[in-house]
Protein backbone atom coordinates (compact mmCIF):
# COMPACT_ATOMS: atom_id res chain seq x y z
CA UNK A 1 0.00 0.00 0.00
CA UNK A 2 2.56 2.28 0.97
CA UNK A 3 4.20 1.25 -2.70
CA UNK A 4 1.28 2.22 -4.37
CA UNK A 5 0.91 5.62 -2.67
CA UNK A 6 3.94 6.96 -3.55
CA UNK A 7 3.39 5.75 -7.02
CA UNK A 8 0.36 7.73 -6.99
CA UNK A 9 2.00 10.61 -5.89
CA UNK A 10 4.43 10.52 -8.59
CA UNK A 11 1.13 9.82 -10.67
CA UNK A 12 -0.02 13.30 -9.43
CA UNK A 13 2.88 14.99 -9.79
CA UNK A 14 3.33 14.34 -13.70
CA UNK A 15 -0.31 14.97 -14.17
CA UNK A 16 -0.18 17.89 -12.90
CA UNK A 17 2.91 18.91 -15.22
CA UNK A 18 0.75 16.71 -18.54
CA UNK A 19 -1.99 19.61 -17.56
CA UNK A 20 -0.08 22.15 -17.78
CA UNK A 21 1.59 21.49 -20.66
CA UNK A 22 -2.12 20.27 -22.88
CA UNK A 23 -2.98 23.88 -22.20
CA UNK A 24 -0.48 25.11 -24.60
CA UNK A 25 -0.94 23.09 -27.60
CA UNK A 26 2.75 21.85 -29.16
CA UNK A 27 3.64 24.81 -31.64
CA UNK A 28 6.92 23.43 -33.12
CA UNK A 29 7.67 23.37 -36.37
CA UNK A 30 5.16 23.74 -39.31
CA UNK A 31 3.68 21.52 -40.98
CA UNK A 32 5.37 21.15 -44.73
CA UNK A 33 3.11 23.21 -47.12
CA UNK A 34 1.16 20.06 -48.40
CA UNK A 35 0.34 18.61 -45.10
CA UNK A 36 -3.15 17.88 -45.10
CA UNK A 37 -2.92 15.85 -42.08
CA UNK A 38 -0.35 15.34 -39.95
CA UNK A 39 0.68 11.44 -39.13
CA UNK A 40 -1.88 10.90 -36.59
CA UNK A 41 -0.75 10.58 -32.60
CA UNK A 42 1.55 13.34 -32.71
CA UNK A 43 2.42 15.76 -29.79
CA UNK A 44 0.15 15.53 -27.03
CA UNK A 45 -1.93 12.40 -28.11
CA UNK A 46 1.44 10.50 -28.41
CA UNK A 47 2.72 11.74 -24.38
CA UNK A 48 -0.67 11.25 -23.41
CA UNK A 49 -0.66 7.62 -24.39
CA UNK A 50 2.83 6.72 -23.25
CA UNK A 51 1.69 8.72 -19.79
CA UNK A 52 -1.42 6.30 -19.55
CA UNK A 53 0.59 3.02 -20.12
CA UNK A 54 2.40 4.43 -16.78
CA UNK A 55 -0.02 5.36 -15.32
CA UNK A 56 -2.27 2.66 -15.41
CA UNK A 57 0.08 0.33 -14.15
CA UNK A 58 -1.21 1.55 -10.72
CA UNK A 59 -4.49 3.14 -11.72
CA UNK A 60 -5.68 5.97 -9.58
CA UNK A 61 -9.17 4.95 -10.26
CA UNK A 62 -8.45 1.67 -7.79
CA UNK A 63 -8.95 5.26 -4.61
CA UNK A 64 -12.43 5.21 -5.94
CA UNK A 65 -12.87 1.58 -6.53
CA UNK A 66 -12.05 0.96 -3.20
CA UNK A 67 -14.72 3.92 -1.79
CA UNK A 68 -17.11 2.37 -3.96
CA UNK A 69 -16.42 -1.56 -2.64
CA UNK A 70 -17.19 0.06 0.73
CA UNK A 71 -20.03 1.36 0.40
CA UNK A 72 -21.08 -1.71 -1.55
CA UNK A 73 -20.22 -3.95 1.18
CA UNK A 74 -20.80 -2.27 4.51
CA UNK A 75 -23.37 0.57 4.16
CA UNK A 76 -26.61 0.49 5.45
CA UNK A 77 -29.64 1.90 4.61
CA UNK A 78 -33.09 2.35 6.60
CA UNK A 79 -34.07 -0.68 7.89
CA UNK A 80 -30.36 -2.45 7.66
CA UNK A 81 -30.51 -3.17 3.52
CA UNK A 82 -27.68 -3.20 1.74
CA UNK A 83 -26.47 -3.16 -1.08
CA UNK A 84 -26.13 -7.29 -1.74
CA UNK A 85 -30.25 -6.95 -2.24
CA UNK A 86 -29.34 -6.04 -5.56
CA UNK A 87 -29.89 -7.30 -8.30
CA UNK A 88 -27.41 -6.01 -11.62
CA UNK A 89 -29.11 -8.45 -13.78
CA UNK A 90 -27.33 -11.25 -12.72
CA UNK A 91 -28.80 -12.19 -9.30
CA UNK A 92 -29.18 -10.03 -6.14
CA UNK A 93 -25.73 -8.97 -4.89
CA UNK A 94 -23.35 -10.75 -7.90
CA UNK A 95 -21.21 -7.84 -8.98
CA UNK A 96 -18.72 -9.64 -11.47
CA UNK A 97 -19.36 -9.96 -14.88
CA UNK A 98 -22.60 -7.19 -14.61
CA UNK A 99 -21.38 -4.41 -15.51
CA UNK A 100 -20.29 -5.74 -19.08
CA UNK A 101 -24.02 -7.29 -19.21
CA UNK A 102 -25.54 -3.76 -19.29
CA UNK A 103 -27.95 -2.56 -20.71
CA UNK A 104 -30.82 -5.07 -20.15
CA UNK A 105 -34.32 -5.28 -19.68
CA UNK A 106 -35.00 -5.31 -15.39
CA UNK A 107 -38.28 -6.84 -14.87
CA UNK A 108 -38.44 -5.48 -11.60
CA UNK A 109 -38.80 -2.03 -12.71
CA UNK A 110 -40.04 -2.84 -16.50
CA UNK A 111 -37.32 -0.87 -18.21
CA UNK A 112 -34.03 -1.37 -19.88
CA UNK A 113 -31.09 0.19 -17.84
CA UNK A 114 -27.51 0.87 -18.19
CA UNK A 115 -25.21 0.49 -15.45
CA UNK A 116 -25.33 3.75 -13.85
CA UNK A 117 -29.01 4.08 -14.29
CA UNK A 118 -29.37 0.22 -12.19
CA UNK A 119 -26.72 1.10 -9.62
CA UNK A 120 -28.68 5.22 -9.07
CA UNK A 121 -31.59 2.79 -8.38
CA UNK A 122 -30.16 0.46 -6.55
CA UNK A 123 -29.00 2.68 -3.64
CA UNK A 124 -31.95 4.52 -3.52
CA UNK A 125 -33.83 1.82 -3.15
CA UNK A 126 -31.60 -0.23 -0.36
CA UNK A 127 -28.89 2.59 1.05
CA UNK A 128 -31.67 5.52 0.80
CA UNK A 129 -30.16 7.93 -0.73
CA UNK A 130 -32.14 10.46 -2.31
CA UNK A 131 -33.09 10.64 -6.12
CA UNK A 132 -33.60 14.07 -6.03
CA UNK A 133 -30.33 15.08 -4.61
CA UNK A 134 -28.20 12.85 -6.99
CA UNK A 135 -29.81 13.93 -9.90
CA UNK A 136 -29.06 18.18 -8.80
CA UNK A 137 -25.36 17.43 -9.26
CA UNK A 138 -24.49 14.17 -10.75
CA UNK A 139 -21.27 14.80 -12.27
CA UNK A 140 -17.86 15.14 -10.24
CA UNK A 141 -16.05 17.91 -10.53
CA UNK A 142 -12.88 18.98 -8.84
CA UNK A 143 -14.37 19.42 -5.63
CA UNK A 144 -16.57 16.35 -5.03
CA UNK A 145 -16.79 12.83 -6.42
CA UNK A 146 -20.67 11.74 -5.56
CA UNK A 147 -20.66 8.40 -4.11
CA UNK A 148 -22.21 6.69 -6.45
CA UNK A 149 -19.84 7.37 -9.58
CA UNK A 150 -17.47 5.33 -6.52
CA UNK A 151 -19.69 2.58 -6.90
CA UNK A 152 -19.88 2.46 -10.83
CA UNK A 153 -16.07 2.55 -10.30
CA UNK A 154 -16.65 -0.67 -7.90
CA UNK A 155 -18.76 -2.86 -9.80
CA UNK A 156 -17.00 -1.65 -13.24
CA UNK A 157 -13.92 -2.93 -11.92
CA UNK A 158 -15.64 -6.54 -11.35
CA UNK A 159 -15.77 -6.73 -15.14
CA UNK A 160 -12.40 -5.95 -15.74
CA UNK A 161 -10.84 -8.20 -18.50
CA UNK A 162 -14.06 -9.64 -19.22
CA UNK A 163 -16.14 -9.45 -22.75
CA UNK A 164 -18.82 -7.28 -23.51
CA UNK A 165 -22.31 -9.00 -23.95
CA UNK A 166 -24.84 -6.53 -23.57
CA UNK A 167 -28.02 -8.77 -24.08
CA UNK A 168 -30.26 -8.60 -26.72
CA UNK A 169 -33.04 -10.74 -25.89
CA UNK A 170 -35.81 -8.91 -24.65
CA UNK A 171 -37.72 -7.02 -27.21
CA UNK A 172 -37.28 -3.86 -25.14
CA UNK A 173 -33.14 -4.39 -25.31
CA UNK A 174 -33.65 -4.66 -29.48
CA UNK A 175 -35.88 -1.91 -29.25
CA UNK A 176 -33.26 0.78 -27.20
CA UNK A 177 -30.33 -0.63 -29.57
CA UNK A 178 -32.51 0.38 -31.96
CA UNK A 179 -33.89 3.93 -30.93
CA UNK A 180 -30.47 4.60 -30.13
CA UNK A 181 -28.64 3.81 -33.36
CA UNK A 182 -32.11 6.23 -34.71
CA UNK A 183 -30.50 9.10 -32.04
CA UNK A 184 -27.30 8.32 -32.96
CA UNK A 185 -27.18 9.63 -36.41
CA UNK A 186 -29.92 12.69 -35.84
CA UNK A 187 -29.05 15.53 -37.07
CA UNK A 188 -30.50 18.95 -34.94
CA UNK A 189 -30.07 22.15 -33.42
CA UNK A 190 -27.75 25.36 -34.81
CA UNK A 191 -25.02 23.78 -36.13
CA UNK A 192 -26.80 20.30 -37.53
CA UNK A 193 -24.50 18.13 -35.40
CA UNK A 194 -25.08 14.84 -34.76
CA UNK A 195 -22.86 11.99 -33.14
CA UNK A 196 -22.63 10.89 -36.00
CA UNK A 197 -20.97 14.26 -37.55
CA UNK A 198 -17.78 13.68 -35.22
CA UNK A 199 -18.12 10.20 -34.91
CA UNK A 200 -19.20 8.55 -38.30
CA UNK A 201 -15.85 8.41 -40.08
CA UNK A 202 -12.48 6.94 -39.41
CA UNK A 203 -9.13 8.65 -38.40
CA UNK A 204 -10.89 12.31 -37.58
CA UNK A 205 -9.82 14.41 -34.98
CA UNK A 206 -11.46 17.81 -33.37
CA UNK A 207 -8.03 19.98 -32.93
CA UNK A 208 -5.53 16.89 -31.55
CA UNK A 209 -8.42 13.98 -30.10
CA UNK A 210 -8.67 11.58 -32.02
CA UNK A 211 -12.28 10.70 -32.82
CA UNK A 212 -13.61 7.13 -32.87
CA UNK A 213 -15.91 6.00 -35.43
CA UNK A 214 -18.18 4.78 -33.13
CA UNK A 215 -20.30 2.75 -35.74
CA UNK A 216 -17.45 0.23 -35.89
CA UNK A 217 -17.10 -2.56 -33.55
CA UNK A 218 -13.10 -2.15 -33.03
CA UNK A 219 -13.82 1.53 -32.06
CA UNK A 220 -17.53 1.32 -30.09
CA UNK A 221 -15.42 -0.38 -27.66
CA UNK A 222 -14.24 3.15 -26.64
CA UNK A 223 -17.88 4.01 -25.61
CA UNK A 224 -17.03 1.59 -22.71
CA UNK A 225 -12.87 1.50 -22.24
CA UNK A 226 -11.36 3.33 -19.91
CA UNK A 227 -14.60 4.34 -18.66
CA UNK A 228 -15.61 4.96 -15.63
CA UNK A 229 -12.51 7.47 -16.37
CA UNK A 230 -9.88 8.87 -13.63
CA UNK A 231 -9.49 12.95 -14.83
CA UNK A 232 -6.22 13.42 -15.46
CA UNK A 233 -6.89 17.15 -15.47
CA UNK A 234 -8.70 17.58 -12.36
CA UNK A 235 -8.64 14.00 -10.13
CA UNK A 236 -11.89 12.62 -9.83
CA UNK A 237 -13.95 9.99 -11.94
CA UNK A 238 -16.19 10.49 -14.85
CA UNK A 239 -18.86 8.05 -15.89
CA UNK A 240 -20.68 6.86 -19.36
CA UNK A 241 -24.06 9.34 -18.31
CA UNK A 242 -21.12 12.50 -18.06
CA UNK A 243 -19.59 11.66 -21.70
CA UNK A 244 -22.78 11.78 -23.35
CA UNK A 245 -23.96 14.43 -21.54
CA UNK A 246 -20.43 16.86 -22.83
CA UNK A 247 -21.11 15.47 -26.01
CA UNK A 248 -24.69 16.30 -26.31
CA UNK A 249 -23.22 20.17 -25.10
CA UNK A 250 -20.79 20.18 -28.07
CA UNK A 251 -23.72 19.09 -30.26
CA UNK A 252 -25.36 22.45 -29.14
CA UNK A 253 -28.25 19.91 -28.30
CA UNK A 254 -30.78 21.08 -24.94
CA UNK A 255 -29.49 18.83 -21.78
CA UNK A 256 -30.77 15.12 -21.77
CA UNK A 257 -32.19 14.25 -18.49
CA UNK A 258 -29.80 12.47 -16.47
CA UNK A 259 -30.64 8.78 -16.45
CA UNK A 260 -33.19 9.37 -19.69
CA UNK A 261 -34.04 6.93 -22.01
CA UNK A 262 -32.14 8.35 -24.22
CA UNK A 263 -29.00 8.26 -22.84
CA UNK A 264 -29.79 4.42 -21.98
CA UNK A 265 -30.64 3.85 -26.04
CA UNK A 266 -27.19 5.26 -26.82
CA UNK A 267 -25.13 3.22 -24.52
CA UNK A 268 -27.21 0.37 -25.81
CA UNK A 269 -26.73 0.88 -29.24
CA UNK A 270 -22.74 1.65 -28.78
CA UNK A 271 -22.30 -1.33 -26.05
CA UNK A 272 -23.72 -3.70 -28.62
CA UNK A 273 -22.10 -2.51 -31.42
CA UNK A 274 -18.73 -3.60 -29.06
CA UNK A 275 -20.25 -6.62 -27.87
CA UNK A 276 -17.73 -9.60 -28.16
CA UNK A 277 -14.49 -7.33 -27.14
CA UNK A 278 -12.92 -7.33 -23.85
CA UNK A 279 -13.29 -4.44 -21.29
CA UNK A 280 -9.96 -3.79 -19.81
CA UNK A 281 -11.64 -2.11 -16.42
CA UNK A 282 -11.76 1.83 -15.03
CA UNK A 283 -9.25 3.80 -16.91
CA UNK A 284 -8.02 7.28 -17.07
CA UNK A 285 -9.20 10.05 -19.52
CA UNK A 286 -7.23 13.36 -19.93
CA UNK B 1 -42.76 -1.25 -52.08
CA UNK B 2 -46.65 -0.86 -50.35
CA UNK B 3 -47.51 -2.66 -46.91
CA UNK B 4 -50.32 -4.24 -48.93
CA UNK B 5 -47.94 -5.95 -51.52
CA UNK B 6 -45.75 -7.33 -48.49
CA UNK B 7 -48.54 -8.94 -47.06
CA UNK B 8 -49.02 -10.85 -50.10
CA UNK B 9 -45.73 -11.51 -50.57
CA UNK B 10 -45.48 -12.76 -46.79
CA UNK B 11 -48.73 -15.04 -46.87
CA UNK B 12 -46.37 -17.28 -48.59
CA UNK B 13 -43.28 -17.14 -46.24
CA UNK B 14 -45.44 -17.11 -43.21
CA UNK B 15 -44.30 -16.63 -40.20
CA UNK B 16 -40.42 -15.53 -40.69
CA UNK B 17 -42.04 -12.93 -42.69
CA UNK B 18 -44.03 -11.60 -40.03
CA UNK B 19 -40.97 -11.09 -38.01
CA UNK B 20 -39.05 -8.55 -40.64
CA UNK B 21 -42.78 -7.07 -41.64
CA UNK B 22 -43.02 -5.78 -37.91
CA UNK B 23 -39.79 -4.64 -37.88
CA UNK B 24 -39.84 -2.91 -41.21
CA UNK B 25 -43.38 -1.06 -40.28
CA UNK B 26 -41.96 -0.39 -36.91
CA UNK B 27 -40.71 3.72 -36.99
CA UNK B 28 -37.38 3.65 -34.92
CA UNK B 29 -36.72 7.26 -36.28
CA UNK B 30 -40.01 8.43 -35.16
CA UNK B 31 -40.00 6.70 -31.69
CA UNK B 32 -36.29 8.37 -31.37
CA UNK B 33 -37.57 11.69 -31.87
CA UNK B 34 -40.46 11.49 -29.71
CA UNK B 35 -38.06 9.91 -26.57
CA UNK B 36 -35.83 12.90 -27.25
CA UNK B 37 -38.77 15.57 -27.55
CA UNK B 38 -39.29 14.06 -23.49
CA UNK B 39 -35.86 13.72 -22.60
CA UNK B 40 -33.94 16.80 -23.52
CA UNK B 41 -34.89 20.12 -21.54
CA UNK B 42 -33.40 23.81 -22.08
CA UNK B 43 -30.75 24.99 -20.13
CA UNK B 44 -29.24 28.28 -20.47
CA UNK B 45 -29.35 29.28 -24.22
CA UNK B 46 -29.66 25.42 -25.42
CA UNK B 47 -33.73 25.83 -25.78
CA UNK B 48 -35.70 22.34 -26.21
CA UNK B 49 -37.07 23.11 -29.24
CA UNK B 50 -33.55 23.15 -30.73
CA UNK B 51 -34.07 18.78 -30.91
CA UNK B 52 -36.78 19.71 -33.53
CA UNK B 53 -35.28 18.98 -37.05
CA UNK B 54 -35.62 21.70 -39.64
CA UNK B 55 -36.27 20.96 -43.43
CA UNK B 56 -32.69 20.33 -44.27
CA UNK B 57 -32.16 18.64 -41.47
CA UNK B 58 -35.40 16.13 -42.05
CA UNK B 59 -33.75 15.73 -45.73
CA UNK B 60 -30.68 14.79 -44.44
CA UNK B 61 -31.95 12.28 -41.67
CA UNK B 62 -33.97 10.41 -43.63
CA UNK B 63 -32.07 9.85 -46.51
CA UNK B 64 -28.04 9.40 -44.52
CA UNK B 65 -26.90 12.36 -45.56
CA UNK B 66 -27.29 11.51 -49.14
CA UNK B 67 -30.50 13.04 -50.71
CA UNK B 68 -31.00 12.36 -54.24
CA UNK B 69 -29.09 14.76 -56.51
CA UNK B 70 -32.47 16.61 -57.78
CA UNK B 71 -33.73 17.29 -54.37
CA UNK B 72 -30.33 17.96 -52.89
CA UNK B 73 -29.64 20.45 -56.07
CA UNK B 74 -33.09 22.62 -55.51
CA UNK B 75 -32.60 22.77 -51.97
CA UNK B 76 -29.05 24.13 -52.12
CA UNK B 77 -30.06 27.38 -54.38
CA UNK B 78 -33.15 27.79 -51.78
CA UNK B 79 -30.64 27.92 -49.69
CA UNK B 80 -27.98 30.24 -51.59
CA UNK B 81 -30.83 32.40 -52.17
CA UNK B 82 -31.74 33.16 -49.20
CA UNK B 83 -27.69 33.95 -48.08
CA UNK B 84 -27.71 37.61 -46.91
CA UNK B 85 -24.76 39.39 -48.46
CA UNK B 86 -23.09 42.96 -47.09
CA UNK B 87 -25.24 45.46 -48.10
CA UNK B 88 -21.95 47.38 -48.79
CA UNK B 89 -20.53 45.38 -51.11
CA UNK B 90 -17.16 45.05 -49.38
CA UNK B 91 -16.40 40.77 -48.34
CA UNK B 92 -13.17 40.91 -46.97
CA UNK B 93 -12.40 42.36 -43.25
CA UNK B 94 -9.65 41.52 -40.83
CA UNK B 95 -7.58 38.59 -41.41
CA UNK B 96 -5.69 38.85 -37.41
CA UNK B 97 -9.62 39.41 -36.04
CA UNK B 98 -10.42 36.06 -38.22
CA UNK B 99 -7.70 34.01 -36.72
CA UNK B 100 -8.88 34.90 -33.54
CA UNK B 101 -12.44 33.44 -34.60
CA UNK B 102 -11.26 30.65 -35.99
CA UNK B 103 -9.08 29.47 -32.85
CA UNK B 104 -12.56 30.23 -31.03
CA UNK B 105 -14.45 27.17 -30.28
CA UNK B 106 -17.06 29.02 -28.18
CA UNK B 107 -20.95 29.44 -29.11
CA UNK B 108 -24.21 27.86 -28.83
CA UNK B 109 -23.95 25.71 -26.54
CA UNK B 110 -25.55 25.84 -22.74
CA UNK B 111 -22.70 26.57 -21.22
CA UNK B 112 -21.62 29.72 -23.47
CA UNK B 113 -23.39 32.88 -22.61
CA UNK B 114 -26.70 34.70 -24.13
CA UNK B 115 -25.51 37.66 -26.29
CA UNK B 116 -22.18 37.21 -25.80
CA UNK B 117 -20.28 36.79 -29.88
CA UNK B 118 -19.53 33.44 -30.52
CA UNK B 119 -16.46 31.67 -32.65
CA UNK B 120 -15.56 30.03 -35.76
CA UNK B 121 -14.64 26.91 -34.47
CA UNK B 122 -12.79 26.31 -37.61
CA UNK B 123 -9.38 25.01 -36.31
CA UNK B 124 -11.69 22.20 -34.60
CA UNK B 125 -12.31 20.93 -38.24
CA UNK B 126 -9.95 22.65 -40.39
CA UNK B 127 -6.17 23.22 -40.96
CA UNK B 128 -6.02 26.72 -41.48
CA UNK B 129 -2.55 28.96 -40.59
CA UNK B 130 0.71 26.97 -40.57
CA UNK B 131 1.95 28.20 -37.30
CA UNK B 132 -1.44 26.35 -35.76
CA UNK B 133 -0.71 22.50 -35.57
CA UNK B 134 -3.89 21.79 -33.15
CA UNK B 135 -6.51 21.66 -35.99
CA UNK B 136 -8.87 18.80 -36.56
CA UNK B 137 -9.22 16.87 -39.88
CA UNK B 138 -13.70 16.82 -40.01
CA UNK B 139 -13.18 19.17 -42.84
CA UNK B 140 -10.27 19.58 -45.63
CA UNK B 141 -7.23 21.86 -45.03
CA UNK B 142 -7.72 25.19 -45.92
CA UNK B 143 -3.98 26.14 -45.93
CA UNK B 144 -2.84 28.01 -49.21
CA UNK B 145 -6.87 28.95 -49.58
CA UNK B 146 -6.22 32.11 -51.81
CA UNK B 147 -3.04 31.17 -53.00
CA UNK B 148 -4.70 28.19 -54.69
CA UNK B 149 -8.14 29.48 -55.62
CA UNK B 150 -6.89 33.15 -55.64
CA UNK B 151 -8.27 36.00 -54.43
CA UNK B 152 -10.79 36.93 -57.11
CA UNK B 153 -14.50 38.73 -56.55
CA UNK B 154 -16.02 35.70 -57.32
CA UNK B 155 -13.85 33.46 -54.58
CA UNK B 156 -14.42 35.99 -52.07
CA UNK B 157 -18.65 35.71 -52.83
CA UNK B 158 -17.77 31.57 -52.73
CA UNK B 159 -16.07 31.93 -49.37
CA UNK B 160 -18.61 34.34 -47.64
CA UNK B 161 -21.37 32.66 -48.98
CA UNK B 162 -19.93 29.17 -48.08
CA UNK B 163 -19.34 30.18 -44.15
CA UNK B 164 -22.93 32.12 -43.95
CA UNK B 165 -24.30 28.53 -44.90
CA UNK B 166 -22.24 25.69 -45.90
CA UNK B 167 -25.13 23.70 -46.97
CA UNK B 168 -26.08 26.27 -50.18
CA UNK B 169 -22.90 24.23 -51.96
CA UNK B 170 -23.51 20.73 -50.33
CA UNK B 171 -26.81 20.15 -49.00
CA UNK B 172 -25.86 17.86 -46.32
CA UNK B 173 -22.44 18.78 -45.42
CA UNK B 174 -20.67 18.63 -41.79
CA UNK B 175 -20.15 22.47 -41.42
CA UNK B 176 -22.56 24.17 -39.82
CA UNK B 177 -24.46 27.18 -41.32
CA UNK B 178 -22.88 29.84 -39.54
CA UNK B 179 -24.99 33.04 -41.10
CA UNK B 180 -28.01 31.46 -41.72
CA UNK B 181 -27.93 30.11 -37.82
CA UNK B 182 -27.06 33.24 -36.18
CA UNK B 183 -23.82 31.78 -35.09
CA UNK B 184 -21.69 34.51 -36.69
CA UNK B 185 -22.33 37.99 -37.96
CA UNK B 186 -21.16 39.83 -41.30
CA UNK B 187 -18.11 41.81 -40.17
CA UNK B 188 -17.36 38.36 -38.05
CA UNK B 189 -17.61 36.26 -41.57
CA UNK B 190 -15.22 38.82 -43.52
CA UNK B 191 -13.12 38.58 -40.95
CA UNK B 192 -12.86 35.06 -41.59
CA UNK B 193 -13.22 35.65 -45.70
CA UNK B 194 -9.98 37.70 -45.14
CA UNK B 195 -8.51 35.04 -42.63
CA UNK B 196 -8.96 32.08 -46.01
CA UNK B 197 -8.04 35.01 -48.87
CA UNK B 198 -5.78 38.09 -47.61
CA UNK B 199 -2.41 37.76 -49.32
CA UNK B 200 -1.38 38.78 -46.65
CA UNK B 201 -2.91 36.32 -44.03
CA UNK B 202 -0.36 33.43 -43.13
CA UNK B 203 -2.70 30.99 -44.67
CA UNK B 204 -1.48 32.26 -47.56
CA UNK B 205 2.35 32.81 -46.67
CA UNK B 206 4.91 30.98 -48.39
C1 LIG C 1 -18.68 18.42 -32.13
C2 LIG C 1 -18.09 17.13 -32.07
C3 LIG C 1 -18.72 16.04 -31.23
C4 LIG C 1 -20.02 15.61 -31.26
C5 LIG C 1 -21.18 16.17 -32.06
C6 LIG C 1 -20.08 14.46 -30.39
N1 LIG C 1 -18.85 14.22 -29.84
FE1 LIG C 1 -18.33 12.62 -28.70
N2 LIG C 1 -16.45 13.38 -28.49
C7 LIG C 1 -16.00 14.55 -29.04
C8 LIG C 1 -14.68 14.84 -28.53
C9 LIG C 1 -13.84 16.06 -28.88
C10 LIG C 1 -14.36 13.78 -27.64
C11 LIG C 1 -13.10 13.61 -26.82
C12 LIG C 1 -12.13 12.74 -27.53
C13 LIG C 1 -10.86 12.55 -26.72
O1 LIG C 1 -10.90 12.74 -25.50
O2 LIG C 1 -9.86 12.18 -27.33
C14 LIG C 1 -15.50 12.88 -27.66
C15 LIG C 1 -15.54 11.68 -26.95
C16 LIG C 1 -16.58 10.78 -27.01
C17 LIG C 1 -16.57 9.47 -26.41
C18 LIG C 1 -15.44 8.86 -25.60
C19 LIG C 1 -14.40 8.29 -26.49
C20 LIG C 1 -13.23 7.74 -25.72
O3 LIG C 1 -12.24 7.38 -26.37
O4 LIG C 1 -13.26 7.70 -24.49
C21 LIG C 1 -17.78 8.89 -26.69
C22 LIG C 1 -18.24 7.52 -26.26
C23 LIG C 1 -18.55 9.84 -27.45
N3 LIG C 1 -17.79 10.97 -27.64
C24 LIG C 1 -19.83 9.64 -27.88
C25 LIG C 1 -20.60 10.62 -28.51
C26 LIG C 1 -22.02 10.50 -28.74
C27 LIG C 1 -22.87 9.29 -28.40
C28 LIG C 1 -22.42 11.65 -29.35
C29 LIG C 1 -23.82 12.07 -29.73
C30 LIG C 1 -24.67 12.31 -28.59
C31 LIG C 1 -21.24 12.48 -29.51
N4 LIG C 1 -20.17 11.84 -28.95
C32 LIG C 1 -21.23 13.72 -30.14
C33 LIG C 1 -16.66 15.31 -29.98
C34 LIG C 1 -18.00 15.17 -30.31
C1 LIG D 1 -17.82 20.53 -37.90
C2 LIG D 1 -16.73 20.73 -38.79
C3 LIG D 1 -16.54 22.05 -39.49
C4 LIG D 1 -16.43 23.30 -38.94
C5 LIG D 1 -16.60 23.69 -37.48
C6 LIG D 1 -16.10 24.17 -40.02
N1 LIG D 1 -16.03 23.49 -41.18
FE1 LIG D 1 -15.57 24.26 -43.02
N2 LIG D 1 -15.91 22.44 -43.86
C7 LIG D 1 -16.19 21.28 -43.19
C8 LIG D 1 -16.33 20.19 -44.14
C9 LIG D 1 -16.64 18.73 -43.79
C10 LIG D 1 -16.10 20.73 -45.43
C11 LIG D 1 -16.09 19.96 -46.75
C12 LIG D 1 -17.48 19.64 -47.19
C13 LIG D 1 -18.17 20.84 -47.73
O1 LIG D 1 -17.67 21.43 -48.70
O2 LIG D 1 -19.16 21.27 -47.16
C14 LIG D 1 -15.85 22.16 -45.21
C15 LIG D 1 -15.59 23.05 -46.24
C16 LIG D 1 -15.20 24.37 -46.05
C17 LIG D 1 -14.85 25.28 -47.11
C18 LIG D 1 -14.87 24.98 -48.59
C19 LIG D 1 -13.54 24.42 -49.01
C20 LIG D 1 -13.41 24.33 -50.53
O3 LIG D 1 -12.47 23.65 -50.94
O4 LIG D 1 -14.20 24.92 -51.25
C21 LIG D 1 -14.50 26.47 -46.53
C22 LIG D 1 -14.05 27.73 -47.23
C23 LIG D 1 -14.64 26.29 -45.09
N3 LIG D 1 -15.06 25.01 -44.85
C24 LIG D 1 -14.38 27.27 -44.17
C25 LIG D 1 -14.67 27.15 -42.80
C26 LIG D 1 -14.53 28.23 -41.85
C27 LIG D 1 -13.99 29.61 -42.16
C28 LIG D 1 -14.95 27.74 -40.65
C29 LIG D 1 -15.08 28.50 -39.33
C30 LIG D 1 -16.02 29.58 -39.35
C31 LIG D 1 -15.35 26.37 -40.86
N4 LIG D 1 -15.16 26.04 -42.15
C32 LIG D 1 -15.85 25.54 -39.85
C33 LIG D 1 -16.33 21.14 -41.83
C34 LIG D 1 -16.30 22.18 -40.91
Amino acid sequence: MKQRLSTLMVAAVMTASFAAHAQQPAKKAPPPAKAAAPAKKEGITAEFEKFREVLEEDNPAELFEAKGEDIWKNKKGPGGATMAQCDLGLGAGVVKGAYVQMPRWFADVGQVMDAERRIVHCMVKYLGYKEEDIRKQPFSNDQRTPDHVSVITYVAAQSRNLKIAAPQKHAKEIEAYRIGKEIFAYRAGPYDFSCATCHGDDGKRIRTQDLPNLRKPAEAVKAYQGWPGYRMTGGFMLTQQWRMNDCFRQQRFPEPTYLSDSITALLAYMTVTANGQVYKGPGIKR
Amino acid sequence: MTAMKKTVVCAAAALACSAVLADEIRNYRAEAVAMMKRDFKTRGIATADRVHEDGLQAVCNRTSDNPPKDIAARLERDQLEAVKYPTDGKLMGDWKAGEKLAQSGRGMTWSDKAGVPGGGNCYNCHQISPTETSFGTIGPSLYQFGKIRGNTPEMQKYAYGKIWNAKAFNLCSAMPRFGHAGALTESQIKDLVALLLDPQSPVNSK
